[in-house]
């Protein structure tokens, strides 16, 4: 038996090994998108700062988010940025504070680890759901298939928005935290919906590729077919989708957070800081620019992040 | 000693345009060790009848309406889907047409081979690893070590071909189903694939099916041949008696369509006309429209299946006139 010239010749022997995989054709690709590269650098300087910046802040100035400075209550407690409470410059509240004295800065950061953490739970929940419940649907098909996805269209024309409103009224909870878990479930819950059809749509168009069959004659038993061979066939959507639904479930919980629905003080989110500052709109306009500026950029950023890597996963997609 | 016993297979499709009878009666028998063809054009049901034999035609739009596939014994028509599962890849093993598409291309080429014996043999993923690069050296693909861990996109057909090979035998099955194994290749790998299969079938006693459009590979590699056309066997025999004294005037024709290397001159023939629609069959014989021994009688009843010798058939009503001369 002869080995074949062609690959011998053409390419040397490292370069066969090596190749390049998909994965990192879609990182050179991503990397030459400027907008996609700077939504990358921002979501990863937020995240960083959210997750580290609470605790830097206490560890050089010693106050907490929720720290509420003593003193008389009737007196004004919101600073603008950079000025201490005699009106000088000063490095302690680079944002300003709220109307109670809590400094902007370390409210907005931890704001940002709550509203990240709901986006990218919410995001989870609806990867593990969604994913499943495509994929199964889609490689069962027939009257399986139909049933599956006529529940998903009957989750679908529910107005979602009152669907959460209704559940967290419904169920609302005395403690904040009680409060949190209870967004997840209400946005985790309707946010697998599409990410349900797009995987069966995907599983739907790979069931019928050769490998399936030839999986099957092999002996492969269902559930691994549909989580080993074509679950990771779908990965490129997926992620794409999944960058993108976490700034969607972001906007829904400022939204929610901002009709008082959501997130409740001491905790704070994005949504709710803003729904704070609009109050103080005219005379304190810091209480609302901050929070609402950093969510715009993080929320900009993720959607260039998404598109980025769409182009990047499906170059047959790209648009010149 | 029988390995395979097809009887009276029928599977058929639902379609839009009617009920589809892809594979309409189809009986035959396989020897252990023997080599058998499966001839015709595309759509005559050469495919679908090898799909039957392991449970795995789609369903819905297919179903195995009717017949028994024998196995060692066991009809695997009326085994649990548990059960089939076990003789899939383990015992009955497959290659199909299109290396290109029947590797998973998320897949390291060593994990999809681990697969199979990790499934069947119980392996660990250590002996499982070994029994890859094992089986990787012995379809010949060169510095199989550094090699198992690429992805198919980085072997050319012909390797991706090999690997199936090796995935097909590596759980050394009883009986091997070769679809189409080369259509898919350029005519120098094809030989070599071709090769392989007949030197691995010799090493490890293998039955062998193997369908294909291809008279010469039928030719070099077989021992019985069957014709197929519109879901029916329409002729079958020893492969030397075929080639040399075809019963029926469709295996005729399928001969004389072969090209002729010695005969350089003149227009290469060609069977006049396209295969029936399956789904909307006249009562007569399929072929009676292209078939240049028409009579009235063929588009009137459907032709006996005529005994030529104890091993050779022929669909037709002129089987014995054909086979005569």
């Amino acid at each position: 038996m002869q080995p074949e010239p062609e690959i011998q010749t053409e390419l040397g022997h490292d370069e066969f090994i090596k190749g390049t995989s998909l994965w990192r054709d879609a990182w050179r690709r991503l990397l030459k998108n400027k907008l996609a590269v700077f939504g990358l650098v921002v979501v990863i300087l937020i995240t960083l700062a959210s997750i580290t910046g609470p605790t830097i802040i206490k560890r050089t100035f010693g106050f907490t988010p929720d720290y509420i400075p003593t003193g008389d209550m009737k007196l004004v407690r919101s600073f603008p940025p950079f000025k201490g409470p005699d009106g000088e410059f000063s490095w302690t509240h680079p944002m300003g504070t709220d109307n109670a004295g809590r400094d902007q800065l370390a409210r907005v950061l931890q704001g940002g680890q709550i509203s990240l953490f709901v986006g990218v739970i919410a995001t989870l929940v609806s990867l593990i759901i969604g994913v499943s419940y495509g994929a199964i649907s889609g490689y069962v098909g027939g009257r399986v298939d139909n049933l599956m996805m006529r529940i998903v269209d009957v989750l679908y024309s529910l107005p979602y928005v009152i669907l959460v409103i209704v559940l967290l009224s419904m169920f609302r909870s005395q403690t904040p935290r009680g409060q949190l878990i209870l967004l997840f479930v209400a946005l985790g819950s309707v946010s697998w919906l599409t990410m349900a059809r797009i995987v069966r749509g995907q599983v739907l168009s790979l069931k019928n590729q050769e490998f399936v069959l030839a999986a099957r004659a092999t002996g492969v038993s269902a559930p691994r077919i549909i989580f080993r061979h074509l679950v990771p066939n779908t990965l490129g959507p997926v992620i794409v989708y999944a960058t993108l639904t976490i700034p969607q479930i972001m906007l829904t919980e400022a939204f929610l957070s901002f009709l008082g629905l959501g997130v409740q003080a001491p905790l704070a989110s994005w949504g709710s800081l803003a729904a704070d500052g609009i109050q103080n709109i005219a005379i304190f306009p810091w209480q609302l620019i901050f929070p609402g500026v950093t969510m715009a950029l993080t929320l900009f950023s993720l959607n260039f992040l998404g598109d980025g890597l769409r182009d990047a996963l499906d170059p047959q997609m790209r648009t010149i | 000693m029988i390995l395979l016993e097809v009887k009276d297979l029928r599977t058929y499709f639902e379609t839009d345009d009617g009920l589809v009878k892809a594979v309409d009666g189809i009986s035959f028998q396989l020897q252990r060790g023997e080599t058998l063809g499966i001839v015709g054009e595309s759509g005559s049901g050469k495919s679908v009848t090898n799909l039957s034999i392991l449970r795995l035609v789609p369903d819905p739009p297919g179903k195995i309406a009717g017949g028994e596939v024998i196995f060692n014994g066991q009809d695997i028509l009326l085994l649990p889907s548990d059960a089939v599962r076990k003789i899939r890849g383990r015992r009955i093993a497959m290659i199909f047409q299109d290396p290109m598409t029947s590797l998973n291309p998320f897949m390291k080429i060593s994990r999809q081979l681990m697969e199979m014996t990790q499934l069947h043999l119980g392996h660990t993923k250590a002996q499982a690893y070994e029994h890859a690069v094992k089986m990787l050296e012995t379809v010949g693909i060169p510095d199989a070590r550094t090699r198992a861990d690429s992805y198919p996109h980085e072997f050319s057909g012909g390797m991706r071909q090999r690997v199936m090979i090796a995935m097909a035998l590596s759980c050394e099955p009883e009986l091997l189903i070769a679809d189409e194994p080369t259509t898919a290749l350029d005519v120098t790998i094809q030989a070599q694939i071709l090769e392989l299969i007949k030197k691995l079938k010799q090493e490890t006693g293998t039955s062998v099916i193997l369908i294909t459009h291809d008279l010469g590979i039928v030719a070099g590699m077989t021992d019985h041949v069957i014709v197929m056309y519109a879901g029916k066997i329409f002729e079958q025999a020893k492969t030397k008696e075929l080639f040399a004294r075809p019963g029926n005037p469709y295996t005729k024709g399928l001969l004389r369509s072969v090209p002729d290397p010695t005969a350089e001159q003149g227009k290469l023939y060609q069977i006049p006309g396209l295969p029936p629609d399956v789904a909307h069959l006249k009562p007569g014989c399929p072929f009676a429209e292209r078939c240049e021994r028409a009579e009235e009688i063929c588009r009137r009843e459907f032709p006996p299946f005529v005994e030529l010798t104890p091993d050779h058939h022929s669909l037709c009503h002129f089987a014995n006139e054909v086979y005569g001369g």
